[in-house]
């Protein structure tokens, strides 16, 4: 008798969930909206990958210096610029406005990289 | 005896695996002895068989380069450790440096505790003054201003300057600044126009020796070992007898003679790189810890006697 109760009420919970989480979209933890996707771009071998990355505006994208050796990032047009990245050290950027943001190593200016930002889909 | 492994990419017919080696380069005169000093070429005859020290000049001064205080790392982890060697092998030399030229990444991240350590360490070499020019790691935070006040006080511009010795006229560029995306080693058009200036009077017989921290010819371009306006300032001394460049920044020795101009890059006391194309990219290479000083070492630059150019001769930290 008691389990069968108990197992009922977890029931009636869980169906009771799910309806909440149809008539209230934005309210869920388990909503999508709530958790915003990382864009990262990982330096390592003197290169960045991806190089080319593509984000929707309002997205901040970090980059890693998983390298031997210390790196950091530059605008080609001055809108950021790092620290100096030693091993392990990241940067991160939030692109407000739509359009192709070129990039470079300020040490080892072979080093290139692009951020497209696109209007949200 | 420490062996040298000498990168030969001129094509000359001298094998590339490491063994003891010594080009005398007829033509432009300039003597490369490498490692322990040991003499033995095809051009040999015209020196005679006078020992070293008997044949030198007036002039006498070392290069050291890429000491990357601050750099721990697998490939070295006791930087300070392999600089105090090279300072050692300096002022162990038959003939004290009348200078010592530094040419760059005296630190690995520009901070001040390392420029600390690096000022501290160089003072107890003998010799009269250090002179220095900036790799990239020495103008990270503020466009080198803390580098230059530091260590190039009377520089001009983003830190180039020129001075006379015995003779010979020296002088510092600096090409590691305002680098564009995609980019190699930069000049710019204020410090090419300086230059022009600088040597404008001079008469052609006057030895002129360059020095900077990115190579001034393409080395290996797909690295970023080159530098852009290199072949503009080269015109400027197009006149010269006696041309010879010393670079750093590739850790590792690499020559080059173009008519009456020598190309040499030194090794770094901190870590050495791999040869062009033999890795995924340049860096610091990690090699078993008993060959590591073999890989690092200082320059001798010496006139002499009778001849128009200078010899160069690069020896490592082992033995």
């Amino acid at each position: 008798m008691k389990r069968f109760s108990r197992q009922f009420i977890f029931l009636v919970v869980n169906l009771m969930t799910i309806a909440c989480a149809q008539s209230a979209p934005h309210a869920m933890p388990m909503d999508n909206k709530s958790q915003p996707a990382t864009y990262v771009v990982k330096i390592d071998n003197f290169s960045f990958t991806p190089a080319t990355l593509t984000v929707p505006v309002g997205a901040t994208v970090t980059w890693v210096n998983n390298d031997d050796i210390p790196h950091n990032i530059v605008s080609s047009e001055q809108k950021f610029k790092s620290k100096p990245l030693d091993t392990d050290d990241k940067f991160s950027f939030t692109f407000t406005a739509v359009g192709t943001y070129q990039y470079f190593c300020g040490l080892h200016p072979k080093m290139v990289g692009k951020i497209v930002v696109e209007e949200k889909k | 005896m420490g062996d040298h492994i000498k990168h030969d990419h001129s094509k000359d017919g001298i094998d590339r695996r490491g063994f003891l080696t010594c080009m005398a380069w007829a033509g432009a005169g300039t003597l490369l002895v490498v490692s322990g000093g040991t003499v033995k070429s095809f051009a040999l005859s015209e020196l005679g068989d006078k020992p070293m020290h008997e044949m030198k000049g007036e002039l006498s001064f070392v290069q050291i380069s890429d000491s990357h205080i601050g750099f721990n790392k697998p490939a070295n982890t006791d930087v300070v450790g392999t600089l105090r060697a090279a300072i050692d092998k300096i002022n162990a030399l038959p003939t004290p440096p009348s200078f010592v030229l530094h040419t760059g990444d005296l630190t690995h991240l520009s901070k001040e505790t390392e420029f600390d350590t690096l000022e501290q360490n160089l003072k107890d070499i003998k010799t009269e003054r250090i002179l220095y020019v900036p790799g990239e790691h020495d103008v990270l935070d503020d466009n080198g201003k803390t580098f230059r006040d530091r260590f190039s006080k009377d520089s001009k511009g983003d830190g180039w300057f020129s001075f006379d010795h015995s003779g010979t006229h020296f002088v510092g560029l600096v090409n590691v600044m305002n680098l564009k995306a995609g980019g190699l080693g930069s000049l710019g058009h204020d410090q090419l126009e300086w230059l022009e200036d600088d040597v404008k009077h001079l008469k052609s017989s006057t030895p002129i020796v360059l020095f900077a921290h990115i190579p001034l010819w393409s080395v290996y371009p797909e690295w970023g070992w080159g530098t852009e306006d290199s072949a503009q300032a080269l015109s400027y001394l197009k006149r010269f007898g006696s041309v010879t460049v010393l670079n750093g920044h590739i850790h590792q020795v690499m020559q080059k003679v173009e008519g009456k101009v020598t190309f040499h890059t030194a090794m770094s006391t901190a870590f050495p790189q791999p040869a062009p194309g033999t890795a995924p990219s340049a860096g610091p290479m990690k090699v078993p810890d008993d060959k590591l000083r073999g890989l690092l070492g200082i320059t001798d630059v010496n006139s002499i006697h009778g001849k128009h150019s200078l010899a160069v001769i690069d020896s490592t930290l082992a033995g």
